[in-house]
């Protein structure tokens, strides 16, 4: 892994910059894993006209804070027949890789952690670690619920990764590189307006590969109490709990890098940009959560492969054709074009395939 | 017909954020309260000891024998004189017929909704205990006269009024 040159205006040395950067993403992490928790609560809250954690501080901003305290100081139950080290070692393997996965994502120009060159390659291949720390939990927990959730987790996840990674791809090709930090410069109009299908493709499995309504059938609390979380208790629940929400934040900060324009933007700062590109994403993700309903089993792995695979293909074919073609052409030209391509694909894949809604002949 | 091309979900979408302007229909309850309906059966009895005759009507009614009533004769008035006046409100069940029967309208229901206690023997209150005063008003309740001049009873349907589409 080449590491490229560091921002000349930074202090001190490669370790300086390390540590600094790495106090700055930690501390970045959990405050807004906090804050998302919190946001969250009060947003669904609010749509379901209702008011939401309002008691602790102002418009119950502590509320997160409060019960992290609460976990924190809960016992720690470890079922008898549990096995009991992948027990304890679940909650941090599925944590660390989302934290990692933030080394890479660029707040504004040069200021990120590394600028790896092979930066959507490292994402890809971190963040799906944090599903063989959910197995091990559904696994380890010595229970049948905890071990269907692990099992659907895996396989929505084994499913819904090949969609996601294609449709990165698109950007990959329009971009020239994988690293974010030059996908964010070369976005002189966001992707998402040249990407419109891929933009989709990504968001939509990205939802699934980190549970979140509608595709939350990990934890579906209705069939499965809670998933693979079922057996913890305390801050090794606290754990698979920031993970989840950590991953909601690595999903919105990678629609806004690659998508969305990063930290390009007019007037504001450009981390400010960033911040406010993250939370208009999360916000759309518990607008989602809100509105929809959860799938079932069947229908997740059929709009997998039936839906979301074929279109991220196709998707993938028609940008390297645009770019083969017309190498040299402005962008803005691509963006009628691939919009008109994705109305007729989502149109024409609507009409032909059935997402396992149908009647069952047994 | 176009049900089928996503069209359904954003139907959802908009309902959900169309909620987002709403008012709250969430009453913050210690501190905001709701007007109760004016003939709301509360959980309490109200005497009014200057009316009561020591008829003894209202224990004759009460289907729970929770009131207990003791008079005596005043020979010189020829008036009972009521030595004792006690309810069990812990066998109470507020269904009203005391205050009914009443012939003198002597007794009536309150407003008051919050009477949890932590001894059963709170809940026996006696004849100074029953009195009307500022924390205990009475209800309309079979008293249309009382009903006319409490305030309306708050709807969560007026709440959001005005906000609605």
């Amino acid at each position: 892994m080449a590491m490229q040159m560091l921002p000349p205006d930074w202090p001190g040395n490669f370790w300086a910059h390390w540590g600094i950067f790495t106090v700055i993403i930690l501390v970045f992490i959990l405050v807004s894993v906090l804050m998302f928790i919190w946001f969250e609560r009060r947003a669904m809250a609010v749509m379901q006209a209702r008011l939401g954690p309002n008691r602790a501080g102002p418009f119950g901003l502590f509320q997160s804070a409060a019960d992290a305290l609460k976990v924190m100081i809960k016992e720690d139950i470890v079922p008898a027949r549990a096995d009991k080290v992948i027990h304890w070692l679940a909650p941090v393997v599925a944590f660390v890789p989302v934290m990692m996965v933030f080394a890479v994502v660029p707040f504004q120009g040069g200021a990120l952690l590394a600028d790896l060159n092979i930066g959507i390659l490292y994402i890809v291949a971190i963040s799906s670690v944090t599903t063989l720390g959910i197995f091990m939990a559904g696994w380890a927990s010595n229970n049948k619920y905890s071990l269907l959730g692990a099992m659907r987790q895996v396989a929505s996840v084994v499913s819904y990764e090949i969609p996601v990674v294609l449709s990165l791809v698109g950007v990959i090709l329009l971009t020239g590189s994988l690293s974010l930090q030059q996908i964010v410069q070369a976005q002189e109009i966001p992707f998402i307006l040249v990407q419109p299908l891929g933009f989709l493709l990504f968001f939509t499995g990205a939802l699934a590969e980190i549970n979140r309504a509608p595709f939350d059938l990990t934890e579906a609390d209705s069939e499965l109490v809670a998933g693979y979380f079922i057996e913890y208790s305390g801050m090794k629940f606290g754990l698979f709990f920031l993970a989840e929400y950590a991953e909601a934040l690595v999903v919105s900060a990678l629609v806004t890098t690659l998508f969305l324009g990063g930290w390009r933007g007019p007037l504001l700062p450009d981390w400010l940009w960033f911040l406010v590109k993250v939370g208009a994403v999360f916000f759309v993700i518990v607008w989602i959560r809100t509105t929809v309903p959860r799938v079932r089993i069947d229908q997740l792995m059929a709009l997998a492969w039936k839906f979301l695979f074929p279109l991220a293909l196709i998707n993938l074919l028609v940008t390297a054709v645009e770019i083969l073609v017309w190498p040299d052409v402005s962008l803005w030209l691509l963006v009628p074009i691939n919009f008109a391509v994705m109305i007729v694909l989502v149109l024409l894949w609507s009409k032909l395939f059935k997402l396992g809604w149908g009647r069952v002949n047994v | 017909m176009f049900e089928r091309y996503g069209i359904g979900i954003a139907k959802g979408l908009s309902v959900t954020i169309r909620h987002l302007f709403r008012i709250p229909v969430t009453t913050r309850y210690p501190e905001q309260r709701l007007n109760t309906s004016r003939r709301i059966r509360g959980n309490e009895l109200i005497w009014n000891q200057e009316k009561c005759t020591g008829c003894g009507t209202c224990a004759k009614t009460c289907p729970q024998g929770s009131i207990n009533i003791v008079t005596s004769v005043k020979t010189e008035e020829n008036k009972y004189k009521v030595e004792k006046f006690e309810v069990d409100m812990g066998y109470c069940i507020f269904c009203g017929l005391c205050v009914e029967a009443c012939p003198y309208d002597a007794l009536f229901l309150g407003c008051s909704y919050e009477r949890a206690r932590y001894r059963r023997g709170e809940l026996v209150l006696a004849k100074e205990g029953l009195l009307e005063s500022a924390e205990r008003k009475p209800s309309g309740y079979a008293h249309p006269e009382i009903a006319a001049e409490l305030p309306k009873q708050s709807l969560l349907l007026d709440k959001d009024k005005g906000r609605r589409r």
